[in-house]
């Protein structure tokens, strides 16, 4: 980590804070529909881990606005993707579950919860068999730790020694199932010991999931095959912006909200990055710039036309 | 060469000109496959070319999609029909919505192979047939095919292309002989007139198309006509082109699948054949199909629960006296 890193992190962390909150705004006026799950509290877990993960291939849930934007998608095409346009990301026939762009090695958004693990362990025996020097990166969260998809791919992964990072985002709520009544521990990490290297790091800490990351990059590139990291987040919203949150108490809420990532890291920016409040509020003032353009754009952007209702299904005509 | 012997050699050959192309599945390596449709191939392209997997079925496909992603040209083995509903959510989510969902932006160039359908006694989780619901999902292509030559073709086209290919076999065509004709230019897509007739059209698929066959002597002698014989090879598309062709000339429309009648694939042939070629039809469409029953193992019941040879011909008989053909 070095001063102009930390800036660029703190910029997509502001930039998916406001990004967030002005995509929950469009959906409460109705630009926005359908299911949306916002990364509020998470952003330093997002934000950092594309960053230490900057070049190989990412495999993530549907909870992935922040990691598409700090990938290099851009914030008006990821909008767009929200408001169901045509110069949405995937042209408006994703929406917020599905942003994809192969152009950047980032495959989604899927919203079947451990649907993307066995996509990654496969992308992962491909890069091994190429030779190629960049792995492969999966994000789900600990819902997914408890399904069949994760073993089989904790398996298969460490049986081939594949170069894949396993990046388990343990906010403890499977919706509204915290993870003690559906899991024997709270450490999912547990669940990948026989198999591989684990790694913990607190998610809320920008720069310790950076190091944690690169440090299982380090891992795999030396050759030890697929390495497991859990980072424990807390959300600061219910699952979608359809989830009231009743599950959690007040006092849970005000201890998860006191954790605020972007509050730890603007300090750690003044005091260890010795970053001036003007240097602060030129990147908070160009992140909520993207924003305010993102939405712009969205809303002036064209509506997918009706002959785009059948492209696409097929590569190649019959 | 036998069926099984010209899947080997069409997955051989496109092997041997492009190393992007993988196989896996259980036992497809060193055991040289269950039905040994892949027998010989690690010992020419090695045991990273051609995957044995451990018994994970959704493992199976989701690795390949991911392999699709990365890259390759995977070509996955289910051992058997039933097993790939444990992979459905892969087939059906990943698999044919990728392309869709990225706009065009996801290519997946890959096959699912699964042999399926009732062989013998092997019991109602192993003899299942499920065309019916892979061919009602959007962006997959479906090949079904029965002819040892087609079978040649079909498969090597469905690798080498860019989508999405599940590719149904059925376990007792694998032993089936017939002449592959190796510089034939053939579209897999296009239904294959098995026999010309002039009377009534008889539209099937996979090893029915056999059974077919051998009925029409005992069909034609006993209603004095003459039977057209349509192999469909392709469920997804349909050639409908060819059907409706057929049916113009000879007014009459049969169904024969081995699937179970409810939901099964053929009530797409019938509805379009009810709602197209209506006025081209001089007697209500026949449909034969399996029982809506599990396939049991006692071998008198397993037969009675699918068409046969003799019962086809008995109800294209029986229908053909009632509409005076």
């Amino acid at each position: 980590m070095n001063k102009l890193l930390a800036q660029e992190i703190y910029y997509f962390m502001v930039l998916g804070r406001n990004f967030e909150y002005a995509a929950k705004e469009n959906y409460m006026q109705g630009n926005v529909s359908g299911f949306l799950h916002l990364d509020l509290g998470q952003e330093a877990f997002s934000v950092a881990a594309m960053k230490a993960f900057e070049k190989g291939d990412i495999f993530a849930t549907y909870r992935e606005h922040i990691m598409a934007m700090a990938r290099g998608i851009a914030p008006k095409a990821v909008m767009a993707e929200l408001f169901g346009k045509a110069e949405g990301v995937s042209g408006g026939k994703g929406g917020s579950m599905h942003l994809f762009e192969p152009s950047r090695f980032f495959y989604g958004g899927d919203a079947i919860v451990g649907g993307q693990i066995p996509n990654a362990v496969g992308c992962a025996y491909a890069r091994k068999l190429q030779g190629s020097e960049e792995g492969v990166m999966v994000i789900f969260g600990d819902g997914a730790s408890n399904g069949g998809a994760f073993f089989e791919s904790l398996n298969i992964a460490s049986t081939h020694k594949l170069p894949l990072l396993f990046l388990c985002e343990n906010n403890e709520y499977a919706i509204g199932t915290n993870i003690k009544r559906s899991a024997p521990f709270r450490e999912q990490a547990k669940k990948a010991e026989p198999y591989m290297m684990t790694l913990s790091v607190d998610g809320m800490k920008a720069e310790a999931v950076y190091e944690t990351i690169k440090k299982a990059q380090k891992l795999i590139e030396d050759g030890h095959g697929p390495v497991f990291v859990e980072a424990f987040t807390c959300r600061f919203e219910g699952h979608s912006v359809s989830d009231p949150n009743s599950y959690r108490s007040t006092q849970e809420m005000h201890r998860c909200k006191a954790k605020d990532p972007l509050e730890h890291f603007k300090k750690e920016l003044l005091e260890k990055w010795m970053c001036s409040d003007k240097e602060l509020q030129e990147i908070e003032q160009k992140a909520q710039k993207a924003v305010d353009e993102a939405v712009e754009f969205a809303k002036n952007a064209i509506e997918p036309n009706t002959a785009a209702l059948l492209e696409h299904v097929f590569v190649e005509e019959v | 060469m036998l069926y099984r012997e010209a899947l080997n050699k069409a997955l051989d050959e496109v092997m041997a000109i492009d190393d992007t192309v993988v196989t896996l599945g259980e036992d497809v390596g060193l055991y040289g496959g269950s039905f040994r449709v892949t027998e010989g191939l690690v010992e020419k392209y090695g045991e990273e070319r051609v995957i044995d997997t451990p018994i994970a079925e959704l493992s199976i496909v989701g690795n390949a999609v991911g392999m699709a992603i990365g890259g390759l040209r995977p070509v996955a083995e289910i051992m058997t029909g039933n097993f790939s509903l444990l992979a459905f959510d892969q087939i059906i989510n990943h698999m044919a919505k990728f392309h869709y969902m990225s706009d065009g932006k996801i290519i997946l160039p890959m096959v699912v192979r699964f042999p399926q359908g009732v062989s013998k006694q092997l019991a109602a989780q192993h003899s299942e047939s499920y065309e019916q619901m892979l061919c009602s999902v959007p962006g997959l292509r479906v090949l079904s095919v029965c002819d040892v030559n087609y079978a040649y073709h079909a498969l090597k086209f469905a690798i080498l292309s860019n989508d999405p290919f599940v590719f149904i076999e059925h376990e007792l065509l694998y032993n089936k002989k017939g002449e592959v004709n190796f510089e034939e230019q053939l579209d897999p897509f296009k239904a294959r007139i098995v026999k010309k007739g002039e009377d009534i059209t008889i539209i099937s698929y996979l090893k029915m198309v056999d059974d077919v066959m051998q009925s029409i002597p005992e069909i034609e002698s006993a209603l004095n006509c003459s039977c057209e014989v349509i192999d469909l090879c392709s469920l997804n598309p349909i050639d409908y082109a060819t059907l409706a062709t057929s049916i113009q000339k000879t007014s009459r429309v049969v169904m024969v699948e081995e699937d179970h009648k409810t939901g099964g694939f053929g009530s797409q042939v019938i509805a379009w054949a009810a709602q197209e070629m209506f006025y081209s039809l001089d007697a209500p469409p026949l449909r034969l199909a399996g029982k809506d029953v599990p396939i049991p193992y006692n071998r008198t019941l397993e037969l009675a629960s699918i068409p046969t040879p003799n019962s086809i011909a008995q109800e294209i008989i029986a229908w053909g006296r009632k509409n005076d053909v």
